[in-house]
């Protein structure tokens, strides 16, 4: 009965009890969604326009994080450093095309999703030579933005909430919707959704598949550097962000691999529900349920809905 | 298809050129001391400075002194990457080229490499990590963890923290948050944490970090904001530490009451959290700044001669200098057992014996260049291959590290009974464990 | 010319079902074999320990999950958990009973792993391709969290990890720290030999045919009157019975001891690798992989100090890394298919050489 009161009751009167908590705890989830919400984003806008599973979205953030970072460091001003940094993931997209995408048009899946661990291989060596193992400290402050915190009395207590974690969400937000509009307004967002859509009939009306590439893995080169910033923010730079990315795969699967808004619901979702269940039903097991509660939910979800929430049905012909 | 050939080629060239040279005998003219570091994968903030510390010494040794004895070292760093299976590759890799003590620098691989020290004659000195109980020398001759165990370190904090609220007394009702790394090294000290809670009446509450998750711990700061432990103690590693750092100041926490073990107090730690990690405290046992003659002897020897991969600013930091306390270790046990066996080119046994004759005396400190700056180093025995020395604890001040503690003692007394079980309970799993045959040496 | 089947002819069912049908391929085989028993008489320990050793136990690991990837077409980034599954089992049971052979107990924790695999392969029903990586990502994360936490897994340890205990085969110590490398070797390539061979037996029989139906086109596979949830579950039953072995082997012959942080992600993706670059669906491949994704880092990092080129260790770590991603693109886009494949692109040339047309 104690183990039944403990799973049924408890959470929910500790919940009623400290409801400033549990604010505090959906914040926290919020916020940790919309930073998963933004690695699924690369994810997803590679998937879109190219089929690839592109497991370096990971290592793209910490590498985008680190050049900033890197160059910071070195003296270049705040802004320059961000410039180059864009430009850096430009030739990034640029080579990863040339190199590696070009060669392999037309294989199976697998061996594209295999490509992009020879392309994490070496970005984690390239990156550990250039800039170093150590840690670095993301100089939030330069780029005008503030560390602090707004705390607010409600419910009977204090909520708090992170200036940078503020930043993040909107700027999360406004980078969902750009690139929304991004896809459904513009010329190239067309060609893109085309291109997803069937790679031969978007090659029979001009479209060129090369150019399309190059302009997701870029789109997905800045999502990182974004991601970089923020996650950067919250620790510190090193190659430790990199495992950060398995935390999107659930959000993947939950959103559906083709759908931004699906990403974004995903995050939330993720995000509140497994700080919710490690604040609340954790102790029951010791703790450390984030380890793998993501996961666990991703999979019972899957077993209702076999294509994520808002992914495309996919039916299956002989 | 030629391409692939010559591929095929080459890899198959690489592979037999590797068997030969594998194979090819290790000259031995100086005394090979490998260290196994970690300048790459996700701990390596907490890898680098302590490479770079005890890399530079040895090199200061050789550049100054012609190594020890009149022997060049021969210092080769081994890669590990904090992964178990490169370090138990390094460890065959060094192992016939005669080396004189193994260094791991991780207690996953420590754990892997205790039952082969015995077997391949190679003493491994895990300074204040891996098995505590393998302070027992009795049952385990071949393992060093001085100058303290985790066990020890836990208990000083206790003490401290007992001083700080007016005697340990005083504890009773209060409640101490334990935040962590899960997996070993996090989860050893938790039976001595449980244990002295029943003593001094105090509550735990735990609170694992695992590994992946390391970087985000908001959950656990969120939980640690509910329960409103008296205190916080940490035993993290890696990125770990500057995260929960953040996050504690984040979250409101007196960062005065919040401790990290000596694993968890490098300036990359208190760095990223800036003015506001200021509190924050570590035990420590080595010393902090450049202001001693020996490290003085490095940067002139070593660093300013462009020999070391330290970046300036780094040099003698916290865990550079806890790099460079290993190391002494590791010189004076050579210089011991040169002087036992009136060899110059000592090898694994020989420093065996060296290690359980090791006695760092406060004058002895000064005469290799480092007044006070670490504790006497006078308690190994070859009943007790740690010491149970003291550390001292160090606070965070927005931009460096300052002493605020003398030394203080580990309760020896809570602490040897668990040694004394868990090193049976190690021996009565492992059947076949080897009895102690290495004859004790006398003291010098 | 010199691998010619022309003359050799198939004149029972028996030998028309053979393994291998071609006296060129059973004498090739035969040689490698010898040579493999006979190597530690001239092989040192580092050579055993920690490449061949390793190697072997990696192929086993791979051909467990090729039976599932490579045949099935079911993509599991699980491998890792299953082969803790395997280490974990055989330490309790081998507490447990002491007295019994490790051996058995090595084979037994196969079958653990086999359970706890089917359990975890269920979604597989309705999910597929990455959809069902990611949920096997579950099975991954959940059980290394397991291994943490159950603290009877490790029998209490305070250290968290398990210790290989010393047990001896007929009079032989096998594990522990007082093994010899030569027999740990042995030992490990008699069971890699031996369920290669039942891998392969498999695959040539009904079990093998209807798992690559299945992954050929499963609704296909349905309507010709294969019953998908035997089928698919008995995949991942006997590749997690490969990967548990292999996990067991791991620990108990090569390691001598393991925290949980050894079956961690990475080793799911590390062997993935193996199979992706040796070639799906190749028991060759699964060799061939494994070679190339655990030896070459190996000797890439002997290469400078061999040369006399002094590189910091650290630097060659990077470097290493930085050639082996170089490589694994480059061997997809030179053979997607796979190393195996290359290897049958030779056998082929030879078999015509030197008169191609």
């Amino acid at each position: 009965m104690d183990i039944l009161y403990s799973i049924f009751i408890d959470p929910f009167v500790q919940m009623a009890q400290a409801p400033d908590l549990f604010v505090q705890t959906l914040w926290d989830g919020l916020v940790g969604g919309m930073l998963y919400a933004l690695i699924a984003l690369g994810f997803v806008l590679i998937f879109k326009a190219s089929g690839v599973f592109n497991f370096a979205q990971g290592i793209m953030v910490v590498f985008a994080a680190l050049t900033l970072v890197g160059l910071h460091d070195a003296g270049v001003p705040a802004f320059l450093a961000l410039l180059i940094t864009i430009a850096v993931m430009f030739a990034l997209a640029f080579t990863v095309e040339r190199v590696v995408l070009r060669p392999l048009v037309n294989q199976p899946d697998i061996i594209l999703f295999m490509a992009t661990f020879g392309i994490t291989y070496f970005l984690i060596g390239f990156g550990e030579y250039v800039f170093g193992g150590d840690p670095k400290v993301m100089p939030v402050e330069d780029f005008g933005l503030e560390k602090g915190a707004y705390n607010i009395k409600m419910l009977g207590g204090l909520v708090s909430l992170q200036k940078l974690d503020i930043v993040a969400v909107i700027v999360a937000s406004a980078m969902v919707a750009g690139l929304g509009v991004f896809f459904s307004k513009t010329r190239i967002g067309r060609a893109l959704r085309a291109v997803a859509d069937s790679h031969s009939a978007a090659l029979s009306v001009g479209i060129s598949l090369e150019q399309i590439w190059v302009i997701v893995w870029f789109a997905a080169g800045l999502v990182a550097l974004v991601t970089g910033i923020f996650w950067g923010a919250r620790s510190d730079v090193s190659f430790a962000l990199e495992v950060i990315a398995l935390k999107a795969l659930p959000v993947l699967i939950l959103g559906g691999f083709t759908s931004i808004p699906g990403a974004i619901a995903g995050g939330l979702i993720i995000g509140v529900g497994e700080k919710l269940a490690e604040f609340y039903w954790g102790p029951l097991v010791g703790g450390g349920t984030d380890a793998w509660f993501a996961y666990v939910i991703a999979l019972v979800f899957l077993l209702f809905r076999p294509q994520g929430l808002f992914g495309e049905k996919i039916i299956e012909r002989i | 298809m030629k391409v692939r050939q010559v591929i095929m080629g080459v890899a198959c060239a690489g592979l037999v050129a590797t068997a030969i040279y594998a194979s090819k005998a290790q000259a031995a003219d100086d005394i090979y001391v490998p260290l196994f570091t970690y300048r790459t994968g996700p701990y390596a903030n907490s890898g680098i400075p302590i490479a770079n510390g005890m890399h530079d010494y040895l090199t200061m040794l050789n550049e100054r002194d012609g190594g020890i004895g009149g022997v060049k070292l021969n210092v080769e760093e081994c890669e590990t990457g904090y992964d178990t299976k490169k370090g138990v590759e390094c460890w065959e890799s060094v192992k016939s080229k005669n080396p004189t003590v193994v260094n791991p620098f991780s207690t996953g691989i420590t754990l892997q490499l205790i039952p082969k020290a015995s077997v391949d004659k190679i003493p491994i000195l895990s300074m204040a990590y891996g098995l505590s109980a393998a302070a027992v020398g009795k049952d385990f001759p071949w393992v060093f963890n001085p100058p303290a165990t985790y066990w020890d370190g836990l208990s000083m904090i206790i003490k401290y923290i007992g001083e700080k609220e007016g005697g340990l007394a005083k504890l009773k009702g209060k409640t101490i948050g334990y935040i962590f790394l899960d997996a070993g090294y996090g989860r050893e000290p938790i039976p001595l944490l449980e244990q002295l809670a029943k003593d001094y009446g105090f509550n735990v509450k735990l609170y694992p970090v695992a590994g992946k998750e390391m970087q985000d711990q908001s959950s656990q700061w969120l939980s640690v904001r509910r329960d409103r432990p008296n205190w916080m103690v940490m035993w993290g590693w890696g990125a770990m530490n500057p995260t929960a750092v953040k996050r504690a100041s984040e979250n409101g926490y007196p960062m005065d009451h919040f401790i990290g073990v000596w694993w968890s107090g490098s300036d990359d730690d208190a760095r990223g959290g800036g003015k506001a990690a200021k509190g924050y405290l570590a035990l420590n046992f080595s010393g902090l700044g450049s202001n001693y003659p020996a490290i003085q002897d490095i940067k002139k020897y070593v660093v300013d001669k462009g020999k070391s991969q330290v970046e300036k600013d780094k040099f003698a930091d916290t865990f550079y200098n806890r790099g460079v306390y290993n190391t002494v270790l590791v010189a004076e046990a050579i210089r011991n057992a040169q002087k036992l066996t009136g060899k110059k080119v000592v090898v694994g046994e020989d420093v065996r014996r060296g290690l359980e004759t090791l006695h760092i005396t406060e004058a002895r400190w000064k005469e290799l260049g480092f007044p006070g700056f670490a504790g006497p180093l006078t308690g190994i025995s070859c009943a007790d291959h740690s010491g149970h020395q003291g550390a001292y604890m160090q606070q965070w001040d927005g931009d460096k590290w300052v002493k605020v503690s003398n030394l203080i003692e580990p309760m020896k007394d809570k602490v040897e009974p668990l040694l004394q079980d868990a090193a049976k309970e190690y021996v009565d799993k492992a059947t076949g464990w080897p009895k102690r045959t290495e004859a004790c040496d006398k003291a010098m | 010319m010199f691998y010619r089947e022309a003359g050799q002819f198939k004149t029972s069912y028996a030998s028309d079902q053979a393994i291998f049908p071609i006296l060129q391929d059973r004498i090739g085989i035969a040689v490698i074999l010898v040579a493999a028993f006979s190597l530690p008489l001239y092989a040192n320990d580092f050579i055993l320990n920690a490449v061949m050793i390793p190697f072997l136990i990696f192929a086993l690991a791979s051909i467990g999950l090729n039976l599932l990837t490579g045949y099935t077409g079911q993509l599991s980034l699980g491998t890792g958990a299953f082969m803790g599954v395997g280490a974990y089992a055989c330490y309790k049971l081998t507490s447990i009973w002491p007295d019994v052979n490790i051996i058995v107990w090595v084979i037994c924790s196969g079958f653990f792993a086999a359970g706890v695999g089917a359990i975890f392969g269920l979604p597989s029903l309705r999910i597929k391709g990455f959809y069902l990586a990611i949920a096997t990502l579950a099975a991954q994360f959940f059980l290394e969290w397991c291994f943490i936490r159950i603290a009877w897994l490790y029998n209490y340890n305070i250290s968290g990890a398990i210790e290989v205990p010393q047990r001896t085969v007929l009079g032989v110590i096998v594990t522990g720290p007082r093994a010899t490398s030569e027999t740990r070797y042995i030992v490990v390539l008699a069971i890699v030999v031996a369920m290669t061979w039942i891998a392969s037996n498999l695959m040539h029989g009904r079990i093998g045919r209807t798992w690559m139906a299945v992954r050929d086109m499963d609704i296909a596979a349905e309507l010709m009157g294969i019953r998908l949830l035997p089928t698919k579950l008995m995949a991942f039953a006997v590749s997690s019975f490969y990967c548990g072995v292999a996990g067991a082997l791991m620990v108990f012959l090569w390691y001598g001891g393991a925290e949980p942080a050894v079956f961690n992600i990475n080793q799911s993706f590390t062997i993935l690798f193996m199979i992706i670059i040796g070639g799906l669906g190749s028991l060759l491949g699964a060799y061939l992989g494994a070679a190339l994704i655990y030896i070459l880092p190996i000797v890439l990092r002997f290469v400078p100090e061999w040369l006399g080129i002094p590189i910091h260790a650290a630097t060659v770590e990077h470097i290493t890394f930085m050639i082996v991603g170089v490589l694994i693109v480059f061997f997809l886009i030179v053979e997607p298919a796979g190393l195996a494949r290359l290897w049958s692109i030779g056998k082929q040339k030879l078999r015509v050489w030197p008169f191609p047309y």
